[in-house]
């Protein structure tokens, strides 16, 4: 077993970002132009790198799969993105934030990575700012906070419930600069299908032209991933339905190790599945749970009579409607983080009182809400003896305030009218915390090959908090990659340009030539979605929110059925030099197909409870998730042999010298 | 049409401009012909000024039909161009669902109106140019008086002209529903007035046709 | 519910492209207009036919990718949604729905319903940023306090999502709703100040150079505009262009 390095500089947590950075190789300006730098994805991470390197003075080529960078799936965070500016004065710090992200991730993050994030955070808001993106402000002019999930300070920025879409238009903004420049040339609907590996280090990539289906070969001296997480192994979930892990997986292939891929956030306010045709999942923002109460009825005969729409929830007494996340968690109730909360509608489902068809549905209620807001109002506006429409009439107004466009979402998806009838929610896969293993400098185990933003590991341990996935994307592609590049780059100012007429790049081509053949030319039985489904199915029932021995062993040995059968018998339609979205989908189902096994894998392996991963056999004696510091405080890296099961575990340990493990309790 | 038209947004403002001055006009037009309605000799009087006065002769006048034609020849030159830039045209478009007919077909009003300009010259405008600039006669008079109040209830005498006048001034109304309010947004007008004024262009849009009409029937029913 | 689907079929840019029938059985009413068209793809594929070529990604309203002409409007017949947010429950059974690609001569098609729209990246990198490099070293953001009308505002006009419904709405294909939201944003903002002048004679030439056509004020833009932009950007658009042209 090879040790893992990751270059945490030494020195005081509060000092090693600042003093590494003065300390590193810098790349001088007229050196720069010689450099080229490839960024695949052009998200929150992936965009602001681009558009930063380009700045620095680098040659920027950069991917995307969509028609347009301004199209990446950041664009879809709603909630915020988290700064510790204390502009509120409520006490925050650089090192609070740090603190609260270890915690919220229980204990499985590297801390030198976060801290450095909480440290660059505050410059995020300034750059963003200073770009013009229009953040909700007060009535003085000045920066407005909100608070978020699993903290107790009011740090989290925000742009009505459009966040990661101004934040994302910012980075485009900036990108758009450096292409009008010819700094970042642009390729819109390209997907890169392999990393080229020279001499051991990252040279270049293989991308096929999405409209053309021409394999490209594109050299550089370094490349950057930045295309998000795996989150769409499970087939349904929130991200966008070309979301991909190809380009990580490939890089996983070529070498870079995958880390932790057994971390995953399900969210627990998502709009709940209506059949099997569904293709994706809808968010709603977390903030919903402030106000919303979070029940299903106590009594099975009410739970049938609702399935058969005999009987509407609103007319279940109070004392026959279980509030379990109040019972269950008296101290933090329906706020408890987003882990707990998932699990415990998970295990009321699974026990039976799931209040839709589908029997995976909890309520999510706002009536309490309402008539609180609404005898607020009465007071605030002297109306005695309000009558009880009066109240529901105010406390209405406020609730439309304060969360209207998510409940005016949910009215058009579901067709029922929110302020009426109780919510429906149900967990829904979120995001990815597990990714490519990378170093403090963000670079792969493999040499300049570099990973940011979701795609990687290294800042959010076993669970995210909410609004930290906006600062982290942000971080990594404008304050720390530009940085940390530089110190490989430096050697590489002699290098030149760099050949892509090398057997390196034919033997790249040919493997991706090969398997676009396989798929053309096979005239299987099933379509690609009938696998992506089959998938996705193993990895929510065996790979979801509870995890144990038994059904992740069977996972495994199902997935690679599943492959095998893929690889048989699946059919795409079409051609390879035309637009051909089912040969895009079979391409990223192929890869989901190992990346799944290897999930189940990393998840059997981990033989504790912590974040997102929750083993059946690891728990308190309440039932509560029970961590194993003294086994398991490693980053689970594993390196590619062949098949995933062959794949070999390395072991990052995590130290924890500023901050104190502790169990986390939200009781 | 270089420099300054070479824009999209300065030909747009160009219309609005040439569409202020039509309305402006338009608004003296009526202003003049409505004192035909009570009094034959103020009518007689102020057409006399208007037509002898060398300032509307030789400065407005060319004005007046240098907006005209500009206004025209802008209109079909956009069309050309907005056709141009539509590509493929769609096999079901819905056009009612989010915008009105009128915005949507001003090419057809205006060019109905062209039509009603050519025979309103042919009326009045071709013979008055043949007085006074073939005949050379500036004086304005006919067996002694003034003849332009004669003169005017005369045209009306037929049925068909006041017929097609007032079918005219349908197009001109349906022209100005859109465009009063159009030719402000294209100004980049866009306050805390804008209410009133669209209110107010809808009013002026139908009671000054309205009233053009009105003056057509008034004279078709009280020639002597 | 049973349909029957009018789709614009087209093989690539250079072929001339015809409208195809389709039918489609039991479509449930909460299905989403995509996931119609995922069950006839499913259909088309096990039959050995080609897929219906369309775009769309997220498939919750933000990211803009998706497009779609539906009976005759942009996005169909709902307001203010996508086509990612319409379902079913907007048509009846037995309806004829009419499907075509968004129309504009400056957004050619690539295949099928699938749009070419990189025009619209291509005003945005004519002006469309705020020139400030990512150093780290900008001032502190709340040393530039914004009025929070205007910050409102700006946020309203930013929620653009770059779908182009406005082009293929507007009879003229223009782009002025488009164009006019960026530079509203930033005209907005005391930190667009800088460049107001140069953002919107460049934003506005290279919008006329991709070929879209002239704004005739119809109002198609704001009402198919899936964000609500109103047309009051445009007018600002109107007001900064002059400006910038007073200035010289």
């Amino acid at each position: 077993m090879t040790t893992l390095n990751s270059k945490v500089p030494k020195g005081a947590i509060g000092e090693k970002w600042s003093k590494y950075k003065e300390h590193i190789d810098l790349v001088n300006p007229a050196n720069k132009r010689l450099i080229d730098v490839i960024v695949v994805g052009t998200g929150l991470a992936g965009g602001s790198a681009a558009a930063t390197l380009a700045e620095l003075g680098y040659n920027v080529k950069a991917f995307c799969y969509q028609d347009s960078p301004r199209r990446a799936h950041s664009i879809a965070a709603q909630g915020g993105i988290n700064a510790a500016k204390n502009y509120m004065g409520d006490g925050d710090s650089n090192y609070r934030l740090f603190y609260d992200t270890v915690k919220g991730g229980d204990y499985r993050s590297r801390e030198a990575n976060v801290h450095r994030l909480a440290e660059v955070s505050g410059n995020i808001i300034d750059q963003c700012v200073a770009q013009g993106v229009p953040f909700a402000r007060d009535y003085g002019g000045l920066l407005d906070n909100r608070s978020f999930g699993g903290v107790l300070v009011s740090r989290t920025f925000y742009a009505k419930g459009q966040t990661g879409q101004q934040l994302l238009l910012g980075a485009y903004s900036a990108m758009n600069r450096q292409i009008a420049r010819g700094k970042i040339q642009m390729y819109n609907r390209h997907e890169m299908l392999d990393v080229v590996k020279v001499d051991g280090k990252a040279r270049g990539i293989i991308a096929r032209n999405l409209i053309t289906g021409e394999i490209e070969r594109h050299s550089a001296h370094a490349v950057v991933i930045a295309t998000g997480g795996y989150g769409n192994v499970y087939f349904l979930s929130t991200n966008a339905m070309g979301s991909n892990a190809t380009a990580a997986w490939k890089i996983h292939k070529k070498g870079a190790y995958f880390a932790n891929p057994c971390y995953t956030q399900i969210h627990p306010t998502c709009i709940p599945r209506s059949g099997d045709y569904q293709s994706k999942l809808t968010l709603m923002s977390e903030s919903l749970r402030n106000d919303g109460r979070i029940w299903v009825p106590k009594n099975m005969d009410d739970v049938m009579a609702i399935r058969e729409g005999k009987l509407k929830p609103t007319e279940i007494a109070e004392e026959n409607r279980d509030y379990y996340l109040e019972r269950r968690y008296p101290a933090f109730g329906n706020l408890v983080p987003r882990d707990v909360a998932s699990r415990a509608a998970k295990e009321r489902c699974d026990a039976g009182f799931g209040v839709n068809a589908t029997g995976e549905a909890v309520y999510l209620d706002f009536a309490a809400a309402i008539e609180r807001y609404g005898k607020e109002q009465a007071l605030i506006h002297g109306v005695d003896n309000p009558s009880k429409e009066k109240i529901i009439e105010l406390g209405t107004g406020i609730v439309k305030a304060k969360y209207g466009n998510l409940f005016q979402m949910y009215e058009k998806i579901v067709d029922d009218n929110p302020y009426e009838t109780p919510m429906m929610i149900y967990p829904a896969t979120h995001y990815t915390m597990g990714g490519v293993w990378v170093d403090y400098n963000l670079m792969t185990t493999v040499e300049g090959l570099y990973c940011i933003g979701e795609a990687n590991f290294s800042d959010h341990g076993a669970n995210r908090l909410g609004a930290s996935a906006l600062m982290q994307g942000l971080a990594d592609g404008y304050f720390v990659l530009p940085y940390t590049i530089g110190d490989y780059l430096a050697d590489d100012i002699r290098t030149g340009p760099i050949a892509t007429n090398s057997p390196e790049f034919d033997a790249a081509e040919k493997e991706v030539n090969d398997r676009i053949d396989f798929f053309m030319n096979n005239k299987g039985t099933h379509s690609v979605d009938y696998y992506h489904k089959k998938l996705g199915k193993i990895m929510w029932d065996k790979c979801g929110m509870a995890r144990n021995k038994k059904d992740l062993e069977a996972a495994i040995k199902e997935i690679k059925e599943v492959r095998e059968d893929f690889w048989k018998n699946v059919k795409v339609p079409g051609e390879a030099n035309e637009l051909n979205p089912e040969l895009e989908k079979a391409g990223r189902v192929a890869d989901f197909l190992e990346l799944g096994e290897l999930f189940a894998k990393d998840a059997l392996n981990r033989e504790e409870s912590c974040g997102g991963h929750f083993r059946e056999e690891h728990v308190t004696e309440d039932g509560e998730a029970k961590r194993d510091d003294k086994n398991f405080a490693y980053v689970a890296a594993w390196e590619y042999k062949g098949e995933p099961s062959d794949a070999v575990l390395h072991k990052e340990q995590l130290e924890f010298n500023d901050i104190e493990l502790k169990t986390r309790s939200y009781k | 049409m270089s420099g300054l038209l070479s824009s999209s947004i300065a030909r747009k403002v160009s219309m609005a401009l040439s569409a202020f001055f039509l309305m402006f006009f338009l608004l003296q037009h009526f202003a003049i012909n409505i004192t035909s309605v009570f009094s034959e000799s103020a009518f007689n009087e102020i057409s006399q000024f208007m037509g002898a006065n060398p300032a509307v002769q030789f400065v407005l006048q060319p004005i007046l039909i240098f907006g005209v034609v500009f206004h025209f020849v802008m209109g079909f030159i956009l069309e050309i161009k907005n056709k141009k830039a539509q590509g493929v045209k769609y096999a079901m478009n819905n056009g009612n669902a989010n915008s009105t007919w009128v915005s949507r077909n001003m090419i057809y009003s205006g060019l109905a109106i062209l039509i009603f300009i050519i025979i309103h010259f042919i009326d009045f405008w071709f013979p008055e140019i043949n007085t006074k600039f073939i005949q050379g006669d500036w004086s304005g008079m006919h067996n002694g008086e003034l003849r332009f109040y004669h003169e005017l209830q005369e045209k009306f005498v037929p049925f068909w002209r006041v017929a097609l006048y007032s079918i005219a001034f349908v197009f001109l109304s349906l022209h100005l529903l859109h465009g009063f309010n159009s030719a402000f947004q294209s100004m980049g007008a866009n306050n805390k007035y804008t209410n009133g004024l669209k209110t107010f262009g809808r009013w002026y849009a139908i009671l000054i046709p309205a009233g053009f009409i009105f003056i057509a029937i008034f004279h078709h029913l009280t020639h002597s | 519910m049973n349909l029957t689907l009018k789709i614009w079929r087209q093989k690539n840019a250079n072929d001339k492209g015809k409208m195809v029938d389709y039918k489609v059985t039991d479509i449930s009413e909460h299905m989403s207009f995509l996931e119609m068209l995922d069950v006839l793809n499913e259909q088309l594929v096990n039959s050995g036919d080609e897929p219906v070529a369309f775009d769309h990604d997220c498939r919750e309203g933000i990211c803009g990718m998706c497009s779609l002409y539906i009976n005759g409007e942009a996005h169909g017949p709902d307001r203010e949604i996508t086509t990612c947010q319409l379902h079913m429950r907007s048509f009846k059974d037995g309806d004829t729905i009419y499907i075509e690609p968004f129309r504009a001569a400056a957004f050619p098609v690539i295949k099928d319903l699938v749009v070419d729209r990189t025009s619209f990246d291509r005003i945005q990198q004519a002006g469309g940023y705020i020139s400030v490099n990512t150093s780290g070293n900008t001032q502190d953001a709340n040393s530039l306090p914004i009025a929070k009308a205007d910050a409102d505002e700006a946020m309203d006009a930013a929620t653009c999502i770059g779908c182009g419904a406005c082009v293929a709405t507007c009879k003229n294909s223009s782009a002025m709703l488009f164009v006019g939201a960026k530079v509203s944003q930033y005209a907005l903002l005391p930190q667009g100040q800088v460049e107001a002048a140069d953002r919107v004679m460049n934003m506005v030439a290279q919008m006329d150079a991709e070929g879209f056509g002239n704004c005739t004020n119809t109002g198609a833009c704001e009402v198919e505009c899936p964000k609500g932009i109103s047309l009051e950007n445009i007018a600002r658009m109107n007001r900064e262009y002059l400006k910038a042209t007073s200035k010289g």
